[in-house]
């Protein structure tokens, strides 16, 4: 792709959590095309609209194809894109507002297609773009322009959500731990199927929650994150909505479904066993006799 | 007395009771022995019962419309004899089941009336599914049809392999015979309906919506999701039985915003996408085509019309989305839109509508309306050599490529191949980056509508253009003009022809020629003469003559308002 244009007026604000998220996507992109061979070309992020959407204009390094289109609708577009040729690495990055609200009708088919794209999801609890409005993942009780008496809904609960639309595989990760955030990138990447990686991502500006997320001993405040113990076996359904229903916010794979046989390989499946004519014959099928 | 050239019937009564079927069969006969069907079907949008009617016209010639008046009415229940017989014409055939109801004392007299209890009489073959048979048996008689038209058709469309074939056929036989029988006995006849006169063409019998696919495919269709929505649901039925092989994709979307944001996705990475709906269904497709538009990247959007806004009248002809059509989404954009006339048309339309949506790169819509896409009728052969089938122009240099350069259409990169960019739906600059500077959004919503002029050079239809009064249908309202036009002919009133399915962009030179006439008559099926101000604001004297009843326009009254308007224009009667 071609230097882009210097008069590009999109910044992320610092210590946006959303740097640490693309800094991620793109060592993790980089890394898996170089050790599976893969032409660099064949990856596609698809980025819904939100402060978080702009990362598809702002990575570094070699560039994917990217397509920045309308809000809340990247998993129909990730659809099609990986429907229509099944050889590319799909990725669709989304803010929860994008994900979660205007587009929340998308992910249940998603999930039940199970569909071979890989979500990062960039958690802020907030309409950052838009200047702080208030979102599905704001807290209940939260005050922000549109909630000035305190938000008075409840919260969506992410990891519950996702497991029970069927989504096969639900991460959990958090921006301020790159290392950890890639290495479940990769595996949602590697997985044959439905992925989300959900990322606590802050929004320094309108939402900051920083110390809420890793504690600050110095305040009193205890961490609401913590990691998922080694000990979970993610193919347990059952024990992964346990988790997801726990106070706190777990860290790492909460739910990786065994053996899932991703769409566009039933679909080529059933493909080949379904009867094909050329366009003459079905004319010919439409004749008088 | 000479012999008849065209003949009505409409089969009227509850939804279930099998009247389209009748219908259908009864013009798949006809077809069969060299006349020209058509039928038509009116049902309220639910699955079983609600008051059903379905008509079928045999004519010698080709039939532009489905029928002013009736030869012959079925009437399956009272309900439908009340509401129907008003249309039956004087001297016509009124046949009514008469065990399930009886036809009121004081209308007995004012009409040929044959009781026919087909439901019992079919049953009495041994097949229950025969009482069609006694129908069709009585009606071929009316008209004085060879027995073996329909003796023929029974051998042929019910000899499918099975166990009980012949059993089947037997007592089919024995129904036609009950209802030939009752038929003879009646006396009434309507005369002897003229031999047909084979076209010496090739034909299929088929509807709108199974054209549109074949059209599709035979121009290179290689995806298609759809949702279920009256009246397109067929298209996407079609497609899921059709669409298959190597490198093909169709499936069932979850919503009308998935589909089209899908085709959005597939056309991008290279294919030839496509999806159908039906007005509320492209009322949630407006943001998504404004996507397409602004990113350029090719797909169609079939449009079978229905009546009204919000729900509407989901199973009743309209033409009344033209305007969301062409601008359906928000922000400067024109859509292209082809509007077929006739199914032979709609087969031409998918082709050249797939072709616009690879050269332009960009959406393109097609029109149809339920009258078109719902109905059968033996057509012409279609011939796909008739349309080149086109390839968008793809990317095949080094990466560093501006995508967005220039004034018109540049090769679009494909993911997998050189030139990545960022397909954006934002205002972007020339290699697709986010941009709010005026001299890019000049710019690009110059190329955007620049590209259109690769669209304009279109055929258009016209006959007798030195009259200062012409008429120019749209869509299926074509058929029905175009027999008022021949009626107007044979009567010598001084009106011209001209028709184009390709209504937007409009073909510079057909404007040219519009806007010499006094006065371009538009007979559309809306409230707002939506073609009518279109040409307006091109410079046209245009006026519509509207109808928004739900059903499709009468032959005699079109005649009659056409007339009159070109007797205001002249200031006296004119004709014969």
């Amino acid at each position: 792709m071609t230097k882009r244009n210097p008069e590009y007026d999109f910044k992320w604000c610092p210590g946006c959590g959303d740097f640490g998220v693309k800094r991620a996507i793109e060592l993790t992109i980089a890394a898996r095309t170089t050790e599976m061979d893969i032409p660099f070309e064949n990856n596609v992020i698809v980025a819904g609209i939100g402060c978080s959407g702009n990362l598809v204009h702002l990575t570094d390094g070699p560039q994917p194809f990217g397509f920045h289109g309308i809000h809340g609708r990247t998993l129909p577009v990730a659809f099609g894109i990986k429907s229509g040729n099944p050889d590319l690495e799909v990725m669709v990055v989304a803010g929860d507002g994008d994900f979660l609200s205007i587009g929340a009708e998308h992910i249940g088919p998603a999930a039940q297609r199970n569909l071979n794209v890989t979500c990062v999801i960039m958690d802020n609890g907030v309409y950052g773009l838009t200047k702080g409005q208030s979102s599905p993942t704001t807290q209940f009780g939260v005050v922000t322009s549109t909630t000035p008496g305190g938000k008075i809904e409840g919260e969506v609960k992410p990891f519950q959500y996702y497991l029970s639309l069927g989504a096969s595989f639900v991460a959990s990760a958090f921006s301020s731990k790159p290392r950890e955030m890639a290495q479940m990138i990769r595996e949602g990447m590697d997985y044959p199927g439905f992925s989300i990686v959900h990322v606590q991502s802050p929004c320094t500006t309108y939402n900051d929650n920083y110390d809420v997320l890793r504690g600050n001993a110095k305040k009193g405040i205890d961490p609401l994150t913590y990691d998922v113990p080694e000990s979970h076996d993610p193919t347990d359904f059952r024990e992964a909505l346990r988790i997801a229903q726990d106070p706190g916010i777990p860290l790492g794979v909460l739910y990786a479904a065994d053996n899932p046989e991703p769409l566009d390989e039933r679909y080529a499946s059933l493909n080949s066993r379904l009867r094909s004519r050329d366009v003459d014959q079905m004319i010919e099928s439409f004749a008088i006799q | 007395m000479a012999a008849t050239r065209d003949f009505v019937i409409r089969f009227a009564g509850e939804g279930g009771q099998g009247m389209v079927t009748a219908s259908e069969a009864l013009a798949a006969a006809a077809a069969q022995v060299g006349y020209h069907v058509m039928t038509f079907v009116t049902f309220p949008s639910q699955i079983m019962g609600g008051p059903t009617w379905s008509q079928c016209r045999i004519s010698v010639t080709p039939a532009l419309s489905n029928g002013d008046t009736l030869d012959v009415l079925v009437a399956f229940n009272e309900e439908a004899y009340e509401v129907h017989k008003e249309e039956l014409r004087d001297g016509g055939i009124l046949v009514y089941d008469s065990a399930v109801f009886e036809v009121p004392e004081e209308d007995k007299g004012s009409m040929n009336i044959v009781a026919l209890p087909y439901e019992e009489l079919g049953k009495s073959t041994g097949n229950p599914r025969a009482a069609n048979m006694v129908i069709l048996g009585a009606v071929a008689q009316f008209v004085t049809w060879p027995e073996q038209y329909l003796e023929d058709f029974n051998v042929k469309r019910f000899t499918r392999g099975r166990p009980n074939d012949a059993e089947v056929v037997a007592a089919n036989s024995m129904g036609l015979g009950l209802g030939r029988d009752a038929a003879r006995e009646s006396g009434f006849s309507l005369g002897e309906l003229a031999a047909p006169d084979p076209p010496d063409y090739e034909q299929i019998i088929i509807k709108g919506n199974e054209s549109f696919g074949l059209g599709a495919l035979a121009a290179g269709l290689n995806f298609f999701v759809g949702y279920p929505i009256s009246p397109a649901t067929s298209i996407l039925v079609f497609m899921e039985q059709n669409l298959r092989g190597e490198g093909t994709f169709v499936y069932q979307a979850s919503s009308e915003i998935e589909s089209i944001s899908t085709i959005v996705g597939a056309g991008f990475v290279g294919k030839k996408a496509m999806t159908s709906t039906a007005g509320p269904g492209f009322s949630l497709m407006s943001e998504g085509l404004g996507m397409a538009w602004m990113m350029e990247i090719p797909c169609v959007v079939i449009d079978v019309q229905r009546g009204g806004p919000a729900t509407g009248l989901p199973t009743k002809s309209e033409q009344s989305d033209l305007y969301m059509a062409m601008h359906p989404a928000h922000g400067d954009s024109q859509l292209p839109v082809i509007a077929p006339g006739t199914i032979e048309e709609c087969f031409y339309a998918a082709m050249h509508a797939l072709n616009w949506a690879e050269r332009y790169q960009g959406p393109v819509i097609v029109l149809s309306e339920h009258m078109l896409s719902e109905r059968v009728q033996n057509i012409r052969k279609p011939d796909p050599s008739l349309v080149e089938v086109e390839a968008r122009q793809v990317y095949t240099g080094t990466n560093g490529y501006k995508r967005y350069e220039g004034d018109t259409v540049t090769p679009m990169p494909l993911p997998g191949g050189p030139g990545a960019y960022v397909a954006n739906a934002s205002e972007h600059d020339t290699i697709g980056d986010t941009t709010h500077l005026p001299v890019h959004h000049v710019r690009g919503t110059e190329r955007r509508f620049g590209k259109l002029k690769l669209l304009e050079d279109t055929p258009y239809e016209t006959r007798n253009t030195d009259n200062d009064v012409v008429i120019m249908p749209w869509g299926g309202s074509k058929g029905p003009a175009h027999e008022a036009y021949e009626k107007m002919m044979e009567n010598g009133v001084p009106v011209g022809w001209y028709y184009t399915m390709f209504i937007s962009p409009l073909n510079p030179k057909l404007l040219d020629e519009l806007r010499e006439k006094k006065l371009v008559l538009v007979p559309e099926l809306n409230y707002l003469g939506q073609l009518s101000s279109i040409l307006r604001q091109h410079g046209v004297n245009a006026k519509s003559i509207t109808q928004y009843t739900g059903l499709p326009f009468k032959v005699a009254d079109l005649v009659e308002r056409v007339t009159a308007e070109v007797e205001a224009m002249a200031g006296s009667k004119v004709g014969v």
